[in-house]
């Protein structure tokens, strides 16, 4: 038996030490990779422009699309190289935990529903109404609430079905921010935060479960990135805007939204575009951010990531535009490397 | 022939009418039971088959959600549970033998075979967490080695119980006969003891392969997946399990089907690891009895 | 085991190097089982101890879970829990049971060894795999067909009328209910293996003897095989709710993930395991947050504990499953 066991052994011991040749040439071969974990509202671009980055010949970009919570967690724990969170964070803790924050690219969030028998593209909704849909108050698709918004529609006698985030995501952030300042009671009941006590409905992980839910639940409603909605053939309800007009969701609405930012002011580069004025302007805007930090133990990981988004704001413009979402404007981006020079390691700035 | 009272004919067609209504009944559960299991089969291979195709096994996931493959997540899995195993079922082998050959009714044996028996069925959600905190959370980062850690404290309990149930069935006389001629007591288990149930054992790991293979909730908190081919160990690692619970939550129908697809591949080998290890522990059953 | 003549002789002998390397080793392979399932218990608590001292006792009893405000109540999520674990078992015992005895006593010989199999086969697969039926396939059913059914039916009740409140319209689907479900059939083989095994293992002689007298299946089971291994029986049903309680992929597809307190059976809820899994990725490094949610965790291993130890013990004499 101890011959046979010293045998197995054996052939396990080289067995694995072939095993980790092998795996440390690959290794070797990817050691340019970079490991995010981030929010899940820029899920979609970020994973296309870390396969063309991979195309170029550059490292592969590893992007769990896990929530901004989570994102925050992990490049605060350095269990990440990059974090993303759809939400800015606050000065103190980047502060405290020796974080950079600039933004990324922009993206609206859209509401999306399944209602048998509408067109739920030219429903109209506002703030007001959706917050009571979340608070419970608004239970009947035929509510008079809804009605009064949409004269001429007939809508069926069915049951709202809710459907929000799960996971803490500032996609959350960003659409209970939005109604809690349209509607004074779901601020005061439920809150703005990247995740909230809600009064109704179920949670879904994830944009991509919320997008699953509407679609698989009749009568539903959720809240999702605009590419989720896109990509999935998602009816998105129009929305009143602050200038009281019903805007549909489109790449100019967006980009009405953005232009109106105040970048120069922001702190942390954090602007709020969300229900700005205009007649075209789409209520539910934001950039979503990236955190690295500030004293990376590994320079050469922590340069990996900045020439990932060097190369995103270069040449990842068509992707955006393709997926819906919008670039940030030249002028930003150029704040954004400035920001990069801070960061160094021993000593040593990693961004030249 | 002395003629039945009618009070005693009614007991016995209570008795047996009693008999017919439970048995029934309890036929009735059984066909329940199975078509609701064979049924859950049947939609699994239904829905799991359209997807299967050379692209499942040479390509990673793509990233536009269409096309792609599972390879990276196949060969994470293989990579993780390996590794799980190759430190789990040591060390579960050692408890084994620790309480067959060395504690059997001692006061501490006795700790450490409820203790493992609690371990045995413990929630694995808590597994992770308690690797997270001790494997992820200290050293900086999710990693395959996390996970195969989280693993190997899932197989541990499964070989340390199955050795030992093993190892008690061969026979008292060999120990015996060994020490008789002047065997030490660890020659008598490694020259005696665990040759005679090899098989029993190897029987035992397979198992425990196969129930590690399966799991999910204590590889999200461990190596957390990963969307790319990665074999680096300290690095984030895919997984079957995962890429099927990320995949099944999206919307899109490819990605759907493809965790239709994992969720296929990971029943087949569990179920193949079961049956191959059931039919090789019915042969040593045989050869010791 | 015995002592044998041979075993005092061995306590005889000098110590000897090998035997002491031996014996030192497999002691440590033993503590390692203990001090790991320890060191769970302490890193849960630990972890949740932030959490016990900020809420106190009402961290068990508050039914509140407030990320926006900070304040976290445990009653949701172990609601949750307890109601979907007992539902199961509730709805999976009979079954199982009439599985077991099935297989012992009334299937034909030829097919109670393939149909055993079968059973502890489906007792391996993976709990994900029943997690994405009762997503793909449950959930849909019962939101289009059981609920408005129930709805309909009941809707004469006047208190059961308001539909919205007993019986959760919008029929969602998801819920307690149908995470029950999933629950119950995920066990199903899982209890009838072991309560089979448990059946098997009264001695046939004792059967035997029961038929001998005439007895019929039925009175041989309720007056022989369950007076002779009731603690095992309700070892076999522990083990399951052990199962079901901590069980997190089935679940966390199916129930809904609404940390508040359900107000009906088809409400959306969650469980321990399902809002650890959901939550655990985002808490902060030393948040209450994280706290709270590794003293959940403590919760759920002391009630598993407390359930699994049950079983154990009820399971000691045959040691089965």
């Amino acid at each position: 038996m101890l011959n046979q066991l010293t045998k197995s052994v054996g052939r396990v011991v080289r067995a694995a030490a072939i095993a980790a040749v092998i795996g440390g040439g690959i290794a070797a071969a990817s050691a340019q990779d970079i490991t995010g974990a981030c929010a899940t509202f820029p899920g979609p671009i970020y994973t296309k422009w870390g396969e063309q980055y991979k195309a170029t010949g550059a490292g592969a970009l590893n992007y769990q699309a896990v929530g901004s919570g989570a994102g925050v967690t992990q490049i605060i724990n350095r269990t990440v190289d990059f974090g993303a969170s759809d939400t800015p964070v606050a000065s103190e803790r980047l502060a405290s935990n020796n974080l950079l924050q600039f933004p990324a690219v922009i993206g609206a969030v859209v509401v999306v529903v399944n209602i048998p028998g509408v067109d739920g593209a030219n429903l109209k909704l506002n703030g007001a109404v959706i917050a009571d849909i979340y608070q419970g108050r608004i239970r009947m698709w035929n509510a008079k609430e809804i009605k009064d918004l949409n004269p001429g529609v007939t809508l069926p006698a069915v049951a709202i079905a809710p459907a929000y985030r799960a996971d803490s995501s500032g996609t959350t952030n960003i659409f209970t921010s939005y109604l809690a300042s349209v509607s004074l009671p779901f601020q005061t009941n439920v809150g703005a935060g990247n995740s909230v006590p809600w009064k109704t409905g179920v949670g879904a992980p994830g944009n991509a479960g919320v997008a699953a839910a509407v679609k698989n639940t009749k009568g539903g409603i959720g809240y999702v990135e605009y590419a989720y909605a896109t990509e999935n053939g998602m009816q998105a309800p129009m929305l009143e805007n602050r200038a009281k007009k019903f805007v549909k969701p489109t790449v100019a609405g967006f980009n009405a939204a953005a232009s109106q930012a105040n970048w120069n002011n922001a702190p942390n580069m954090a602007a709020s575009m969300l229900n700005m004025s205009g007649d075209t302007t789409w209520p539910i805007v934001s950039a979503t951010y990236v955190l690295v930090p500030k004293n990376p133990s590994d320079p050469v990981r922590a340069a990996n990531v900045l020439k990932f988004f060097d190369w995103a704001f270069k040449s990842g413009g068509p992707a955006a535009d393709q997926l819906h979402y919008i670039a940030l404007p030249k002028a930003v981006q150029d704040q954004v490397r400035k920001k990069w020079t801070t960061i160094s390691a021993n000593g040593q700035p990693v961004w030249k | 022939m002395r003629t039945l009272s009618p009070a005693v004919k009614a007991r016995y067609f209570r008795r047996q009418a009693a008999d017919l209504i439970m048995s029934g009944l309890c036929i009735v559960a059984a066909i329940i039971g199975i078509i609701m299991l064979a049924l859950i089969l049947w939609m699994l291979f239904s829905k799991g088959l359209t997807g299967l195709s050379l692209d499942v096994f040479t390509k990673s996931m793509s990233s536009t959600g269409t096309g792609g493959g599972l390879a990276n997540a196949i060969v994470g899995s293989l990579i993780q549970v390996g590794i799980g195993s190759m430190i789990g079922a040591p060390l579960g082998m050692m408890v084994g033998v620790y309480l067959s050959e060395v504690g059997k009714t001692s006061p501490f044996a006795s700790v450490v075979r409820f203790v493992n028996d609690i371990l045995l069925s413990a929630p694995s959600v808590l597994i992770g967490l308690f690797v997270y905190q001790i494997a992820v959370s200290p050293f900086g980062g999710f990693s395959g080695i996390a996970g195969a850690l989280a693993l190997a404290l899932l197989a541990m309990p499964v070989v340390a119980r199955t050795t030992e149930d093993i190892l008690r069935l061969v026979p008292q006389a060999y120990r015996d006969g060994a020490i008789a001629l002047g065997s030490r007591e660890n020659e008598v288990v490694r020259k005696v003891i665990l040759p005679a149930a090899f098989g029993g054992i190897l029987t035992g790991i397979l198992l425990a392969v196969a129930r590690i293979a399966g799991e999910t909730a204590p590889l999200i908190f461990t190596s957390l997946g990963n969307s790319n081919w990665s074999t680096d160990l300290t690095k984030p690692m895919a997984s079957l399990p995962i890429a099927i619970y990320r995949y099944a939550g999206s919307p899109s129908a490819d990605l759907v089907q493809l965790a239709w697809t994992g969720a296929l591949l990971i029943t087949v080998g569990v179920l193949l690891l079961n049956v191959v290890s059931r039919v090789s522990l019915a042969a040593v059953k045989r050869g010791q009895s | 085991m015995e002592t044998t003549a041979a075993k005092s002789l061995i306590g005889t002998r000098k110590p000897h190097l090998g035997d002491t390397t031996f014996h030192i080793s497999l002691y440590v392979a033993g503590a390692i089982v203990v001090v790991v399932l320890a060191s769970i218990l302490l890193i849960m608590f630990l972890g949740g101890r932030q959490a016990f001292e900020t809420f106190g006792v009402g961290f068990i009893w508050s039914t509140e879970w407030n990320a926006v405000t900070s304040i976290y109540g445990a009653l949701p999520a172990i609601t949750g829990t307890l109601i979907t674990a007992l539902l199961a078992i509730c709805i999976a015992w009979p079954i199982g049971f009439g599985i077991a005895f099935f297989l012992t006593e009334i299937c034909p010989r030829a097919l109670r060894a393939p149909l055993g199999i079968a059973i502890e086969l489906l007792a391996a697969i993976p709990s994900i795999v029943y997690g994405m039926w009762g997503f793909f396939v449950l959930a849909p059913f019962m939101a289009e067909t059981v609920q408005p059914w129930l709805t309909e039916v009941f809707a004469w009740i006047p208190p059961l009328g308001d539909s919205f409140f007993w019986f959760s319209a919008p029929p969602l689907g998801v819920g307690l209910m149908t995470a029950s479900l999933v629950l119950a059939v995920m066990i199903l083989p899982f209890i009838a293996a072991t309560t089979r095994d448990v059946m098997l293992s009264t001695p046939q002689l004792l059967k035997d003897g029961a038929y001998a007298m005439g007895a019929t299946r039925w009175e041989t089971l309720t007056g022989v095989v369950i007076p002779a291994v009731r603690g095992s029986l309700f070892g076999a049903v522990f083990l399951g709710l052990g199962r079901a309680l901590g069980e997190t992929m089935a679940v966390v597809f199916v129930i809904g993930n609404a940390t508040r307190m359900p107000d009906s059976l088809y409400a959306p809820s969650a469980s321990i395991a399902s809002v650890v899994a959901n939550n655990f990725p985002e808490a902060e490094t030393g948040s209450i947050q994280l706290a709270a949610l590794l003293g959940l965790g403590f919760i759920l291993f002391v009630v598993s504990f407390g359930v699994l130890a049950l079983a154990r013990l009820l399971l000691r004499q045959e040691r089965m499953a």
